[in-house]
């Protein structure tokens, strides 16, 4: 089944609303209705269609709206991490150079943008604070199909967005371990120490955060 | 690259965590992402992991920003993209593996550790040493504990030890509390990425000292 995706941009004091799929004329009707149920629109500010415009038309406005939302937030996660200001400024503006060279390769049926940067800073950080390599998995070879399927892509945005909402629902607590072991740069073995909790219950508590996350998306 | 067997033991919560997180040590990465490259259900849960990283991103309260930053971004924009290093392409191992070792199976450099067993470390950070291990069909790793985290990937063959059966893509995950002697299982021989962040801990004197000399 192969689809078109045209994003369709709606002004908007609030950001960017509706967008859907515009389906090639040799598809079926029933494809096309399995695909209208599954998809409806993607969420408001994904930031999808300015990272399109970055990626087509190079677009600078774009970019810019991008990195007045992102680049705030990158620093801030490096200097959790144990950057310090000067260092986190400077890899905040790497990271979002990084951003606009590698537009091309963003998949939106693949991560979110905000996932996307969220690895890149990740990996300047392991770059230029921990001085390691950062191993990747190998690319898995997608066959003939270059272009990914507008219904992919509106499913992992929506994902996405329902995992930002599920995780701001979760007991204080609960997130707190999640951002402990996500930007505190902390083993496992050092997070029971701080917290005084031993190992198992970190562990618990993070499948039982987790799982929790699971349930809300469902 | 995928193994044909279907692979029956996987990576930790934790480990993948912190493999998204970007916490765990260099040689715990490159274990993790070799099997990340040979299991699909890791991979997935990995960009699972990778998303609640985005969520946290989109969720930061945020830290202001010099006031030229962005035209400094341009600026480094404009001097045009950091040229990666060319893949390691059409390698028998999976890429991140290929790109340590320097190539496939055959470039790998063994050194033999008694017993007919042969390692070959690779180059990581100190936090963690990763190193590659042929250990003959029917030949045993020496009795050893562990002080921290002990990860074994098969990449070719199979091995036993006290708690189950290791084929190619399985990863054996060993905390403190594991003692144990994998045995290659008769017919092949087995290759191993192995990572420790701490020295193991041998039970019989003779591999202490090998281990002294070897980096084991």
């Amino acid at each position: 089944m192969r689809v078109n995706l045209d994003i369709v941009q709606e002004a908007g004091a609030s950001g960017y609303q509706v967008a859907y799929a515009v389906l090639n004329s040799n598809v079926f009707d029933d494809q096309k209705a399995s695909i209208r149920a599954v998809t409806k629109t993607i969420p408001k500010n994904t930031w999808v269609d300015h990272l399109k415009r970055i990626q087509t038309d190079r677009d600078q406005q774009a970019f810019a709206e991008l990195f007045g939302y992102f680049a705030p937030r990158v620093k801030a996660f490096l200097m959790k991490s144990g950057a310090a200001p000067g260092l986190a400024e400077d890899c905040t503006q790497e990271v979002m150079a990084t951003l606009w060279h590698k537009a091309h390769l963003f998949d939106p049926s693949r991560a979110s943008v905000s996932t996307w940067i969220f690895t890149i800073a990740r990996n300047k950080n392991i770059d230029a604070l921990r001085k390691q390599r950062r191993p990747e998995p190998e690319e898995l070879t997608w066959g003939p199909e270059a272009e990914p399927e507008a219904s992919d892509i509106l499913v992992m945005q929506q994902e996405s967005q329902q995992l930002s909402q599920a995780m701001k629902a979760l007991p204080c607590q609960q997130r707190e371990l999640i951002e402990k072991a996500y930007f505190g740069d902390l083993s496992h073995g050092q997070i029971a120490a701080e917290t005084g909790l031993p190992l198992g219950t970190i562990k618990s508590r993070l499948r039982l955060a987790l799982s929790k996350l699971r349930q809300t998306m469902k | 690259m995928n193994t044909m067997n279907k692979i029956t033991h996987h990576l930790s919560d934790q480990l993948l965590i912190g493999y998204s997180a970007g916490t765990l040590p260099e040689a715990f990465n490159l274990v993790v992402a070799t099997h990340l490259s040979m299991c699909d259900e890791c991979r997935a849960a990995a960009q699972s992991y990778d998303s609640v990283g985005g969520a946290l991103l989109h969720a930061q309260p945020t830290e202001d920003l010099d006031a030229a930053a962005l035209a400094k971004t341009m600026a480094l924009i404009a001097k045009g993209p950091k040229v990666a290093p060319p893949a390691t392409a059409g390698s028998d191992l999976p890429d991140p593996l290929s790109a340590y070792i320097g190539g496939g199976l055959s470039d790998i450099k063994w050194r033999p550790i008694g017993l007919g067993v042969r390692q070959s470390v690779l180059r990581t950070s100190h936090a963690a040493t990763a190193r590659l291990l042929y250990i003959p069909a029917g030949a045993a790793v020496p009795d050893h504990g562990h002080r921290g985290t002990e990860l074994t990937l098969v990449l070719k063959g199979a091995f036993s030890d006290e708690t189950a059966r290791f084929a190619a893509g399985d990863v054996e995950v060993a905390g403190e509390d594991l003692h144990h002697k994998p045995v290659a299982e008769i017919g092949h021989d087995c290759i191993c990425l192995a990572a420790t962040d701490a020295p193991l801990r041998f039970s019989a004197w003779v591999p202490r000292v090998a281990q002294s000399i070897l980096r084991l």
